[in-house]
């Protein structure tokens, strides 16, 4: 029989094997799906997780793909280490891409060197902006903060989609609900493909939250705000001003992500622009340990199965879910194996209860 | 049955990295109030727990009245009859004193008839209790009592208690052992884990020794005297503190008129607290657990802030309405009474752990940046002074065991070479060489100049190391005297005096 018995102090080793072991079990249950549904599972692995790699194409699509799920990644990684739940990253996405593209259509067709930092701050704001409604609510009324931010995500993405249809629309552009095209954009990192500049700025904030994190107060405070409220006021640390923080820096950056995007491979403010990515975001920030180096792997993984499902839609005719199944794998089976880190796993000999106590003389019982 | 009730024969129990029971034999006879006496760390629980069917050993065996024992679980325990009153209760303090009682009953005992059986098992047995009443509002004693009726309720034939009495005052001390004095003329054993050796002395037939999860050794302990207990203990001499009378200086620590209502539904509220330290001095406060200890502490450290400003004031500067990081930069430092998840982050390194309060008078980060090499060398500073058992500073404080944490928390207040010292229980469950440890530590920082004020349950730990006690009851703080000028009984009554009423006549507003 298999036992878990809790461990003294929690695994340091376990702790980045797990999400490994997680990519490796996610693989092998796709390996199954496939053979149930009656694909070639190999092929099909092949297809959604080599394939992309080949080319230079399939390969700076990941490092777009990639570069928002880093971005809002890092952001949320520092709420959830201090236990502050933004889930509506994908809100403060739309929200960022609005009031940044907002800020290029209201200058149009002005345009200079100015426009496109003009446009990021103007992201952020944005992303902030609609993230400080969940922090004020916390904070002043002690509001759960996940419903009112995951809430709001769906506000902000509406919002976005009627302002496309009506007073940001294109007004040369036949009446489709798109905006007009930007009149500058973020500059293409490789030349001829779509892979742009932002993901230098991933990296970039990748390595400011890791020096956040791991080496000044304000991470550390972090830190013990989300595994020990008490001692982080102990330690005077203003729990307000921690939870302000946190979703000021997260929506800030869910906000870049999207005004990155609207005005990367997009170039335009369209509908469908928030295609999901601050919730894929959680799962990377999860897989990727809450680290920033983790988080830059995790969300080239997961950009991966992006591409790797347009691929397999493609040219094997699966259906699109296998991307948000492949993802939803990733997360089951890295919380699944994250037992690991705290329990050591122990084969106990099964015996018959009977014979538990073979060595002592049998007892004398008296009726 | 004329034998030993229960045998315990080669028990080891390994835990990963190591062992805390290694081939632990004794016996507890019928009628018998057996102590188990030990350093933390030395195995005690580990032991009950296997005992009571928490845990389960990994060699050896243990018989119950002639026959086998295995428990695999509390329950096996209980239907052999074994019952335990553990340290911490889990009590809810939402439901009734019967509902409560009922929770922890097999379905079978929980039935019917409930209030009528609580009521007659707590009058034969002098353990005052009202089953209406809602558990929230007992005082800490009356909650024991909850937990060891519960246990009689079962008809136990031997029943387990760990550390007692840390929460009782000397009078309700008393009742106990008149209660469990009772219970043994009426054929129970009782195995009895405490450290407080004077209260193994008078109440205990025998007493079984272990350090570092061995039997070494066993005795009566009537014909040992407290200081021979302790040095078997921990099988070295014992040098107990010297406290020197220090002419005191001035003022250091004035609270004047701190009021502060409880955040908690059953908390205590402060009522105008008054009391001032002067340099060169230890002054205790004493009282019973849940009479506003915690708030007094946490309005001393500023996680909640006084009304007024100058409600506390170090050195003559008001600082009621300052967080606790103003106040360790005016040199003032803490203990609090929880160690793992107050006074430190369970799951980080000892050196975090020192950056959490070091940083603002130590300077542990420069522009926000952590100094990891100063922060370390300060926690190492700490663990060596200090006597802390680790394998280093980089392991968890959780991996620590209770005195050892609580040896690096003292450290790291006293090595900040604070102005005024404020700490609550520095030696609750902490073992007698590391308690004289600390007590050392507390005296000497006193002897420096220091302003050092320590709330504490354990009346022996005040007298020994205070030159003034003040008594805490429902949130209001009798004035400090000198300890010449009192006694054990008078600060008792004072302890109790605020519980009196509920004791007696606590149905009536129920």
């Amino acid at each position: 029989m298999l036992k878990l018995e809790p461990r003294r102090e929690p695994s340091a080793l376990m702790f980045y094997v797990t999400p490994f072991l997680a990519i490796a079990l996610t693989l092998a249950a796709g390996l199954l799906l496939f053979r149930i549904l009656g694909k070639p599972p190999v092929a099909a692995m092949q297809l959604i997780f080599i394939e992309p790699l080949r080319s230079l194409r399939g390969v700076s699509e990941l490092l777009v793909k990639a570069t928002p799920l880093i971005l809002i990644a890092c952001g949320l990684a520092l709420g959830f280490r201090a236990n502050v739940w933004n889930i509506g990253a994908e809100g403060q996405f739309a929200a960022g891409a609005l009031s940044g593209g907002a800020v290029a259509l209201a200058v149009y067709p002005a345009t200079g060197w100015w426009l496109l930092p003009l446009m990021s701050l103007a992201g952020i704001a944005g992303g902030a902006a609609w993230a400080a409604i969940p922090a004020l609510l916390r904070t002043r009324y002690n509001t759960s903060e996940i419903l009112v931010s995951l809430m709001l995500a769906y506000v902000a993405v509406l919002l976005l989609g009627s302002l496309v249809h009506g007073a940001l629309r294109d007004p040369d552009g036949m009446n489709f609900p798109e905006s007009r095209l930007f009149q500058t954009a973020l500059p293409v990192m490789i030349p001829g493909t779509r892979a742009h500049v932002g993901f230098l700025v991933a990296l970039a904030v990748a390595g400011a939250a890791w020096l956040l994190l791991e080496r000044h107060m304000a991470g550390f405070q972090i830190k013990v705000l989300g595994q020990a409220p008490r001692a982080a006021r102990f330690g005077g640390f203003s729990e307000k001003r921690l939870i302000w923080a946190c979703f000021l820096v997260s929506g800030g950056a869910a906000g870049l992500a999207g005004l990155f995007e609207a005005a990367g491979p997009v170039g335009q403010l369209v509908p469908a622009l928030p295609a999901g990515y601050g919730f894929t975001a959680i799962i990377v920030a999860f897989l990727g340990r809450l680290h920033p180096a983790g988080i830059v792997l995790a969300g080239l993984l997961m950009a991966l199965t992006y591409i790797g499902g347009e691929t397999a839609q493609i040219s094997m005719s699966l259906p699109s879910a296998t991307t948000s199944v492949f993802q939803g794998m990733f997360l089951f089976f890295l919380l699944a194996t994250d037992v690991l880190v705290a329990y050591r796993p122990r084969w106990i000999a099964t015996r018959p209860a009977r014979a538990g106590r073979p060595l002592q003389p049998p007892a004398k019982v008296e009726a | 049955m004329s034998g030993p009730l229960l045998e315990l024969s080669g028990i080891t129990k390994r835990f990963p990295g190591v062992v805390a029971n290694d081939g632990v034999t004794f016996s507890v006879g019928a009628r018998e109030i057996h102590a188990l006496l030990g350093e933390n760390g030395a195995g005690k629980s580990t032991l009950v727990k296997m005992i009571y069917g928490v845990l389960r050993p990994d060699t050896g065996e243990m018989r119950l009245a002639g026959a086998g024992y295995a428990p695999h679980k509390p329950s096996d325990a209980r239907d052999r009859g074994i019952g335990m009153v553990f340290q911490h209760f889990s009590l809810f303090e939402g439901l009734t004193v019967a509902d409560n009682i009922a929770l922890g009953l097999s379905p079978k005992l929980a039935k019917r008839g409930l209030k009528e059986r609580i009521g007659e098992v707590s009058a034969a047995y002098g353990l005052r209790l009202d089953p209406d009443r809602y558990v929230g509002t007992l005082s800490v004693g009356e909650r024991q009592r909850v937990e060891i009726v519960r246990c009689l309720l079962q008809g136990p034939k031997l029943l387990i208690m760990d550390e007692p009495t840390s929460v009782l005052t000397p009078q309700e001390i008393e009742v106990l052992f008149a209660t469990l004095r009772r219970l043994v003329s009426e054929g129970c054993s009782i195995l009895y884990i405490s450290h407080k050796l004077e209260e193994i002395r008078s109440l205990c037939h025998k007493a079984t020794i272990l350090r570092g999860g061995k039997v070494v050794g066993s005795c009566d302990p009537a014909r040992e005297t407290a200081r021979g207990l302790a040095e078997m203990m921990l099988g070295t001499a014992l040098a107990p503190p010297v406290r020197e009378a220090v002419a005191p200086g001035p003022v250091r620590l004035a609270i004047r008129g701190l009021s502060l209502a409880s955040a908690e539904p059953f908390g205590v509220d402060l009522a105008d607290v008054d009391l001032e330290v002067r340099g060169g001095e230890i002054v205790g406060i004493a009282g019973v657990a849940g009479n506003g200890q915690i708030e007094l502490m946490e309005a001393l450290i500023g996680e909640r802030l006084a009304a007024r400003a100058d409600a506390v004031s170090i050195d003559g500067e008001a600082v009621g309405a300052t967080g606790p990081v103003g106040r360790r930069a005016l040199g003032m430092c803490f203990v609090p009474e929880e160690r793992l998840g107050h006074a430190a982050v369970p799951e980080m390194a000892l050196w975090e752990n020192a950056v959490l309060t070091g940083e603002a008078r130590l300077g542990l980060a420069r522009r926000g940046l952590i100094d990891g090499a100063r922060s370390r060398a300060f926690a190492e500073r700490v663990v060596a002074e200090f006597g802390v058992r680790t394998a280093g500073v980089e392991h968890a404080a959780r991996s620590l065991s209770g005195g050892n944490l609580q040896k690096f928390v003292v450290g790291r207040e006293v090595l900040q070479g604070p102005a005024v010292l404020v700490a609550s229980q520095p030696t609750w469950g902490v073992d007698a060489g590391a308690a004289a440890a600390i007590h050392k530590a507390l005296l000497a920082l006193a002897r420096a100049g220091a302003a050092i004020l320590v709330i504490s349950q354990d009346l022996d730990e005040l007298f020994a190391i205070c030159g003034r006690i003040a008594v805490i009851a429902d949130g209001q703080l009798s004035p400090a005297r000198p300890v010449a000028e009192l006694t054990v009984e008078a600060i008792g009554l004072g302890m109790g005096g605020a519980h009196q009423g509920s004791d007696g006549t606590g149905s009536a507003h129920a």
